[in-house]
């Protein structure tokens, strides 16, 4: 017997993993000194946990420990890497350039600097979610100062060419940050291959804890350099003031200790669980679509645990209700607070149409097969409950084009 | 978001899905929303042409729990009440027999848009047929 219910939501925030806990909780009790006290064994305690923890860290994704800057999460990181890079660089240019499909720590990080009087390019990507490399060469200017653009995204899994884009802004001389928050710890990621200046890492999404993260600034050829956004007793070399987070940093380091260290097995059970869960629906329904690469087409350009379907004709809120015992999330208007349906399926040319009746399971760490089949079976047991239920589904079958149907809009 | 019992009742135990031929002229059919906007309902009604009441109702209904839910108690509602009766059900009765929260008030405008679309159908078709037999 499964236990319910089944967590399947896993590029939203994972389960902390018991080792990481184990790791951390000394540094809640009786190891809780301040790092920054240097005159007490308290404090040389909480140091050398960090100094571990930076160590570790930059090892796992091919950086030096003094290029790791210890924030909240990658929101915050989002924000130190675009705005700092914007203030500094001020007298170089004013012209940013990111994604449409980026996440909203980028987005709207842009959209305020917008408001400051920057120019931001927001290029479209092309069906899978890809970037059109020739259109971001053609975008930079002689204003450019940064180009932002996300590893994997975490609603369709994509994963963008790094080092091709790094390739062009390093003969550009334009700095690059990646938003790297649903890549590093589940699939290779080292800024020397992957030619990234600035990397925003998170705890929870990589079975750490929540409220912690970090980001790599890159220290020579070239060297970065950032306004502080957080000013105070100087602390990260004066990028990010704040006392820090000792328990929530050994946590992070040790969350992706772990997932490097297991990477390989881990990807193969989960992407394997992945492509079956994708072979199953295929199987069993029709009219369904995938969004973003085709795992079993490009799986090397896809998340290993993320698939993102959707299931035409059924709306993705009913869907879930239908599901109660899975925990998945969907493209639907009416699961978010803006009524808008996704606008990363939306940037990548899905209709709204189809856009409603999206669902994106993340499969992580801790699922198992019998979830697996278990949400398999349910999910196509409410598409078709659904799919009778649907006048959609019954014109279309009938071979009304619902294109040419003039609907009443509201 | 939690739902109210209603809600879960009518999305797990839908009264009246299914499909009364259209073309019949005592069947008045409404079909509102659209696909973009994530919901569209399709409410059917038979009605007998003597005494005016409406004697089935059936709906197909691609919408989230709470648009199905609206959609199921319509057809429950109308069933055995007059035409010119049904015509006057307000979104807000529905509002409040299933619990609905400010944002899905839509869900339920819906429904009695398809009702006074499915009579419309249904008066329309009458009309011209009336035309014909004088
Ligand atoms: C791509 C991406 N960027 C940024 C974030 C924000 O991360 P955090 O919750 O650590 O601020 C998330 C997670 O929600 C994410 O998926």
């Amino acid at each position: 017997m499964v236990k319910l219910p089944i967590y399947l939501d896993n590029n939203a925030t994972t389960q902390m993993d018991p080792r990481v806990f184990e790791a951390m909780r000394p540094y809640f009790m009786e190891s809780f000194g301040n790092a920054a006290s240097r005159n007490h064994p308290f404090g040389w305690k909480a140091e050398e946990a960090v100094d571990w923890a930076r160590e570790t860290i930059a090892r796992s994704i091919g950086a030096d420990e003094k290029e790791i800057v210890f924030t909240s999460g990658a929101t915050e990181s989002d924000n130190l890497a675009i705005k700092g890079v914007a203030e500094m660089y001020a007298s170089k240019g004013d012209h940013i350039i990111t994604l449409t499909t980026e996440h909203k720590a980028v987005l709207d990080t842009c959209k305020a600097l917008e408001r400051k009087g920057l120019k931001v390019t927001y290029l479209p990507v092309v069906t899978e979610g890809f970037v059109d490399l020739d259109r971001l060469r053609d975008a930079i200017t002689d204003k450019t100062v940064l180009v932002t653009m996300m590893h994997a995204n975490n609603e369709i899994g994509v994963i963008q060419d790094l080092t091709s884009i790094g390739q062009i802004c390093r003969e550009k001389g334009v700095l690059f940050h990646t938003d790297s928050t649903q890549s590093v710890g589940k699939i290779p990621f080292d800024v020397q291959k992957l030619n990234v200046d600035l990397a925003s890492i998170s705890g929870h999404k990589i079975y750490g804890p929540k409220g912690v993260g970090a980001l790599y600034v890159r220290k020579k050829s070239p060297r970065v350099k950032l306004t502080s956004q957080m000013d105070g007793g100087g602390h990260e070399r004066g990028m990010r003031s704040g006392t820090l987070n000792v328990p929530g940093i050994v946590g992070l380091a040790k969350a992706l200790e772990i997932c490097v260290a297991e990477m390989d097995t881990e990807t193969a059970r989960v992407r394997a669980m992945r492509d079956g869960m994708w072979k199953s629906f295929n199987a069993q329904l029709d009219e369904i679509y995938i969004n973003g690469p085709d795992p079993l087409v490009k799986p090397e350009w896809r998340l290993p645990g993320n698939l993102n379907v959707s299931f035409a004709f059924v709306e993705g809120e009913a869907m879930m209700m239908g599901i109660q015992d899975v925990a998945v999330s969907s493209g639907s208007a009416c699961t978010s607070a803006s009524l808008e349906p996704s606008y990363v399926l939306k940037a990548l040319g899905v209709g709204e149409d189809l856009a409603h009746t999206s669902i994106r399971f993340g499969i992580g760490r801790f699922n198992t097969q019998e979830e697996i089949d278990y949400t398999v079976q349910h999910v196509v047991t409410a598409v078709l409950k659904l799919r009778e239920m649907s006048p959609l589904y019954e014109m279309a079958k009938m071979g009304i084009d619902l294109k040419t149907v003039e609907w009443a809009s509201h | 978001m939690a739902y109210s019992e209603k809600v879960i009742d009518h999305y797990s135990n839908p009264r009246n899905v299914g499909t009364l031929d259209p073309s019949d002229p005592s069947v008045g059919t409404g079909l509102v929303g659209a696909p973009e906007c994530g919901d569209v309902m399709r409410l059917q009604l038979r009605i007998n042409e003597e005494t005016g009441v409406i004697e089935d109702a059936k709906f197909k209904t691609f919408g989230c729990g709470s648009a199905i839910a609206s959609s199921s108690l319509a057809t429950e509602m109308i069933k055995g009440m007059s035409v010119d009766k049904a015509f006057e059900i307000k979104n807000t009765v529905i509002v409040k027999e299933l619990n609905l929260p400010p944002v899905k008030i839509h869900c339920s405008v819906l429904a009695e848009d398809a009702i006074k679309a499915a009579i419309a159908d249904y008066r329309t078709k009458q009309e011209a047929l009336h035309k014909q037999t004088v």
